[in-house]
């Protein structure tokens, strides 16, 4: 059984490069890290293969007991089972074409090594997170990978602003955690132990549906997860992280990491389904998070920053599942959406590199001629974003989380009029995006242009991401079920509602409508009558100035935490406390002063007291008798 | 011979111990002081021996006697601060030897 | 016999160090080294060889008479506990004299003896098993610091070893107070004045007595801990010490203060300090997050990480106060892996010192750029600080706030909380000293190897501590189970065959 390898592998790589890194060549460098991550890639396969011909439902590999405290006995220990297989699946192969895109595109960079250390150190922890089988190496691994966040995305580290971003990010996913911590707490009081599994198996047994304590752990999880997946109320930091290289945004902010906090709750499902409100809470979220996200990258000009945005909504969109407890839709969602937007991110690294670092969407343009592969690749993950029907992998991913919204036991019609609003305004503003990049007049010229090292990966996720959809088709079609059969012993499968089985055509088809119309106001805005968005942008200053800040919550954390934080830290630099005690000098100086004053050294002053002292004691006596 | 009343001696040791008493608040010179030390330490032999006389003890003269002993001593001490005072601060003002000051 | 080698080794090497500087100042230098060495290879050796713990706790034991009429004995003693802190004492007292290899030219001699009797006043402090030779240990590790302080220090030297001593001075005297008090009462009691720490266990006596005589040890314990609000000569002598003095101070002689309170408060009064435990927590937490404001404010380096390290002690006294296993575990995590990471963030502020000449973080900034060995190391070291998983002090604090969540919950939130203000702090060194533009018009060349000598095993402990803490758990288990479960020994003991086979 190799399972430790394929977390240790890119360890070693990042190691290596850790220690040997400025001695390396460029092409060993490269080699290391893309290497490490591939092997890791190609145990994967075989892990799977083995895994799936052999139809176990787990692997299990102890390395070493961690801690053996009273009770409290986590190892360092992975269990593999369907779920964490797909996870480890995209984290390996989507992070290896990344590493391959890299070699190319951070070639100038002097940092070289180093990007490819925590590159190969985030893949390790993202590994380590979703092989865990205990709760606390889940959370090195949750750390670990919070951790790579903040290095990659601060790694351009001379500009003041990288660095800010980098500490918001960890910050914020830090606040998450910390709930994700109490949470434990709580657990193991609960069950005296953090092995994953063996909590799963207890939860229904110790608590009743509804039960509170269940429902506050809920919470607590999910305040962990809100952290790192980028939801509100702990979503502004993920806009910020578009400070880090392309590939960064790809891998971390788009593909994996910010997804952790939907594994977390996919994996511990069984204490969700113990507490519904809890999964309301989950959906609602998830589905405010969607809207709200998907306004704001309506008015964002920085390319990266519509991409961040959507992020964020297209996770919206797989807790509004969650929330529904639709299990593997989410996870189905979670795959392709790995697929599509790391393309997108990767293209649009491309792109910006062709530019000369320029960010600034009104500033492209034309550059469908230019850059032919980068366009079509392109387009192939804005479809599937916007979720054109039939040909794209977003399609039927995320027309299974609509249908269940709605359909799905816990679903009902607010669930599935948000999920449809979020598509409308997601697939206009992913053509928007696509319409002011690749259309219109060249405004910048070209000055780079991307070799095999960055052309092949996005192929080949622009391939993954129109097939994937495929692995799962809705009843209407096909009924296709491969990847929820696969993911089934883990997740159960949600069960519809009575009498929606019939329509579920008539949703999809409502879904394409959407989608299509979507890209058809795009279409008039940006390429019909261009001028439009800018009357409409000029008439509504407020709201879209309120839309593009993103819905005001970073200067509401400004003013309610961060600026009271700072001030009082300020205020206090010298340690009141320390007043006390120099009160206390103050005072011995003060008496010591006073009483120094007697000592004149001038003699006839002693004399004359001791004669008043005398007189005094003479006088006392006398009145005493 | 006519004999002297206790009052009176007693008055003349206090009136003399008052004068060596305000000498030495009022005197800068440190001889000068020294002397009004003198005075007084006379002035309470003095009580000593009305003292002595008014109970025909021989206590008061065995005191003054005392006093004279310790008198002579105090003077030889104080006549050699005086001379190192005078040496270091080349003056006899004793105001001047304040180095003590708190 | 070996508890008193380690005494007497470090006393004798001072003395000679201090001899042959006259000659020779390298020599005296490498005498202290050699002196610690030896001290710290013995320890290992004992740590290795360490007996399969049987009925008794206690690994070595050593007495002798010494004041036999006033019931004073020279009695040491090492369990779990003892042998973790003095390994640690030895560990880093071999970087304190590296590291002051070239910072220290003046008074050679005087340096290293000071040195190495304070560094035999910690050690005394933790095997010592009379009270009376306790608290002579106590102020033996107290007077040479002093002068470590205040003849090595930097500008406000003066100011910051008067401090020091005061605080601790006076601390010291109500411990010796209750020292006596407790003599008094147990020789009343049983009839027999004795200072042994053993008989002294389990003295009856009066609640409200022992309320009082626990308050006196406390305030010894809670000084030099220290718990806010009696932390503020920490910054200033952490500051001022020059660097071996910070590094001793930051990772040695705070950690008297958590061994103080575990090994004499808790077991000699243990009712009297259930009463007060929700206090203690209190005080706990408020260090933890006042603390960690301090140190988001400050802008001298040094200062900085002395107020961490005031954020990081909270954890002690919280997780003592818990009144578990588990958190005490963690407690004992914290002490070792403190000293490790806060010592090396002080000898990281002392390399930065010798190179520009400043300890301001504002006239730092960009220091990857030109060493990138040290800021590897530097980031290593801030990551420890604000608890990142896989360095020991995760395992430490998670261990710490585990075990508290049983004891009190609210107060174990705002605890956790603590460590969001870690994350804050800590990058802000990170982001001040190493990230950003370059800036400093000095040169700043990358670790020396002396240097790295000095950094590389301290990253490697911490990194083994924190992936492998089980060993280092393991010393102590005995040691803590007996304090809370006298039946949970038996059922450690099969635990440990069981593992050893």
């Amino acid at each position: 059984m190799k399972l430790w390898l394929i977390p240790a592998l890119p360890l070693i790589g990042s190691f290596i490069l850790i220690v040997a890194g400025s001695r390396l060549s460029k092409r060993m460098v490269a080699i290391v890290g893309s290497g490490s991550v591939g092997l890791s890639a190609l145990i994967t396969l075989f892990t799977g293969y083995k895994f799936i011909s052999t139809s176990a439902t787990s692997f299990h590999y102890q390395a070493w007991q961690w801690m053996d405290v009273a009770g409290f006995s986590p190892a360092v220990s992975f269990h593999l089972d369907a779920l964490s297989l797909v996870f480890i699946f995209v984290i390996t192969f989507v992070g290896f074409l990344i590493h391959v895109y890299s070699t190319e595109f951070m070639a100038d960079d002097d940092g070289y090594a180093r990007f490819f250390a925590y590159l190969n150190l985030f893949v390790c922890s993202m590994l380590t997170l979703v092989l865990a089988d205990n709760f606390a190496l889940l959370y090195l691994g949750w750390e670990g990978v919070g951790l790579c966040s903040y290095l990659l995305i601060g790694f351009w580290y001379t500009e003041e602003k990288n660095g800010y971003a980098a500490r918001k990010a960890f910050i914020v996913t830090r606040v998450g955690d910390t709930a994700l911590a109490i949470g434990l707490f709580m657990l193991f009081q609960n069950f005296h132990t953090l092995n994953i599994q063996q909590i799963a198996a207890q939860a229904p047994q110790q608590w009743a549906v509804g039960s509170e304590t269940a429902m506050v752990i809920s919470l607590l999880l999910l305040g962990g997860a809100v952290g790192k997946s980028a939801q509100l109320p702990l979503q502004t930091w993920l806009p910020d992280a578009m400070a880090g290289p392309s590939p960064v945004s790809a891998l971390i902010h788009a593909a994996t990491m910010v997804t952790a906090g939907v594994y977390l709750i996919a994996r511990t499902h069984a204490i969700f389904e113990l507490a519904p409100d809890a999964l309301m809470i989950v959906g609602i979220i998830g589905a405010a998070t969607l809207v709200l996200a998907g306004f704001t990258a309506l008015t964002q000009f920085d390319l990266k920053r519509v991409l961040a945005y959507s992020t964020i909504s297209q996770i919206g969109y797989m807790f509004l599942a969650l929330g529904v407890s639709a299990w593997s839709a989410a996870i189905f969602h979670f795959m392709i959406h790995a697929f599509f937007k790391a393309l997108l991110f990767l293209a649009a690294g491309a792109v910006i590199m062709a530019l000369h670092h320029e960010h600034d969407m009104y500033k492209m343009g034309g550059l469908k001629k230019k850059l032919p592969i980068i366009y079509w690749t392109f387009l192939i993950g804005a479809s599937s974003l916007a979720a054109l029907p039939l040909v794209t992998g977003g399609f039927y991913s995320k027309d299974q989380i609509l249908w269940l919204s709605l359909a799905g036991e816990h679903g009902n019609i607010w669930f599935f009029l948000f999920a449809l609003l979020g598509a409308f305004i997601t697939s206009i503003y992913t053509f928007r995006m696509l319409f002011l990049t690749f259309f219109g007049n060249e405004k910048t010229h070209v000055g780079h242009i991307p070799g095999n090292g960055i052309t092949i990966p996005l192929l080949i996720l622009a391939g993954l991401s129109t097939i994937g959809g495929f692995i799962e088709l809705p009843h209407s079609f096909g009924h296709f079920t491969v990847f929820s059969n696969f993911l089934n012993p883990v997740l159960p499968s949600v069960s519809v509602q009575e009498g929606f089985e019939s329509i579920e055509w008539m949703i999809q088809l409502i879904a394409a409508g959407v989608a299509l119309s979507g890209v058809y106001v795009a279409y008039i805005f940006y390429i019909v009558k261009p001028g439009l968005s800018e009357e409409l942008k000029t008439s509504a200053a407020d709201l879209h100035k309120f839309w593009f800040n993103g819905w005001g919550f970073d200067s509401l954390y400004d003013k309610l935490f961060v600026k009271p934080f700072v001030f009082i830290s300020d205020i206090n630099k010298k340690d009141i406390v320390d007043l006390f005690y120099d009160g206390l000098v103050w005072i011995s100086n003060f008496f010591n002063r006073i009483f120094s004053y007697t000592q004149s050294g001038i003699l006839r002053w002693y004399i004359m007291g001791i004669v008043i002292g005398g007189i005094l004691l003479l006088t006392l006596g006398l009145i005493k008798n | 011979m006519n004999e002297i009343q206790v009052t009176s001696g007693l008055l003349l040791a206090a009136a003399l111990f008052m004068l060596g008493l305000i000498g030495v608040l009022i005197r800068r010179n440190i001889i000068f002081m020294l002397v009004c030390v003198e005075i007084m330490l006379n002035s309470a032999g003095l009580a000593f021996i009305v003292a002595g006389s008014k109970w025909t003890q021989p206590d008061g003269q065995v005191m003054f006697i005392f006093i004279l002993t310790m008198a002579a001593a105090e003077v030889s001490v104080g006549l050699a601060l005086i001379l190192q005072i005078h040496h270091q601060l080349k003056t006899l003002d004793g105001d001047a030897a304040n180095s003590m000051r708190g | 016999m070996i508890l008193v080698a380690f005494i007497a080794v470090l006393m004798i090497g001072g003395v000679i160090a201090w001899i042959t500087s006259q000659w020779n100042s390298i020599l005296s230098r490498w005498i202290s080294l050699i002196a610690l060495i030896v001290n710290f290879v013995l320890a290992i050796f004992i740590w290795i060889q360490k007996p399969t713990i049987e009925s008794s706790n206690w690994i070595v034991q050593f007495s002798a008479q010494w004041i036999p009429s006033l019931g004073v004995s020279f009695s040491l003693a090492l369990d779990g506990l003892s042998l973790l802190m003095v390994l640690l004492t030895f560990f880093l007292g071999i970087f304190a004299v590296l590291i002051s290899w070239n910072e220290i030219q003046e008074r050679v001699g005087f340096f290293h003896f000071n040195l190495l009797w304070v560094l035999a006043g910690i050690t005394g402090v933790f095997i010592t098993m009379d009270l009376f030779l306790f608290y002579f240990f106590w102020e033996v590790m107290l007077i040479p610091m002093y002068f470590l302080i205040g003849i090595w220090g930097h500008e406000n030297r003066r100011y910051a070893a008067y401090k020091f001593f005061i605080f601790t001075q006076a601390s010291g005297l109500l411990m010796l107070l209750s020292i006596l008090g407790l003599y008094f009462i147990h020789g009343r009691v049983t009839g027999t004045f004795t200072f042994d720490y053993f008989q002294l266990l389990n003295t009856e006596m009066p609640a409200d007595v022992a309320r009082w005589l626990m308050l006196g040890f406390l305030a010894a314990f809670i000084v030099k801990l220290p718990v806010v609000p009696f932390h503020t000569w920490l910054p200033d002598a952490h500051s001022q010490a020059s660097t071996a003095g910070s590094l001793i101070l930051a990772g040695l002689l705070l950690k008297t203060g958590a061994y103080g309170l575990i090994r004499f408060v808790l077991p000699l009064f243990p009712t009297a300090a259930a009463e007060l435990a929700p206090w203690a927590m209190l005080f706990g937490v408020i260090g933890i997050l006042y603390g960690a404001s301090l140190a988001f404010a400050q802008t001298d380096l040094k200062r900085l990480v002395a107020y961490t390290s005031v954020s990081h002690m909270g954890f002690v006294i919280f997780g003592v106060f818990a009144f578990n296993e588990l958190a005490m575990q963690g407690v004992v995590m914290q002490m070792i892996t403190h000293g490790i990471s806060t010592g090396a963030l002080f000898v990281l502020a002392g390399t930065i010192y010798e190179r520009i000449h400043t300890r301001e973080i504002t006239s730092m900034g960009g220091f990857w750029n030109k060493a990138p060995f040290m800021g590897t190391i530097g980031l290593i070291f801030v990551l420890a600080s604000l608890g990142l998983p896989g360095l020991g002090n995760f395992v430490a604090e998670f261990l710490t706030l585990l075990g508290a969540w049983q004891a009190n919950q609210v107060l174990t939130i705002f605890a956790t909380i603590g460590v969001v203000a870690a994350t804050a702090y800590s990058l802000r060194i990170m982001q001040k000293v190493f990230l950003g533009n370059f800036s400093s018009d000095k040169i700043v060349p990358d670790l020396s190897l002396r240097e790295k000598i000095i950094m590389v095993p301290l990253v490697i402990a911490i990194v083994w501590l924190g992936l492998f803490p089980q060993s280092v758990m393991n010393t102590v288990k005995q040691m803590i189970s007996a304090q809370f479960n006298t039946e949970q020994i038996i059922s450690n003991d099969t635990e440990n065959e069981n593992g050893s086979k």
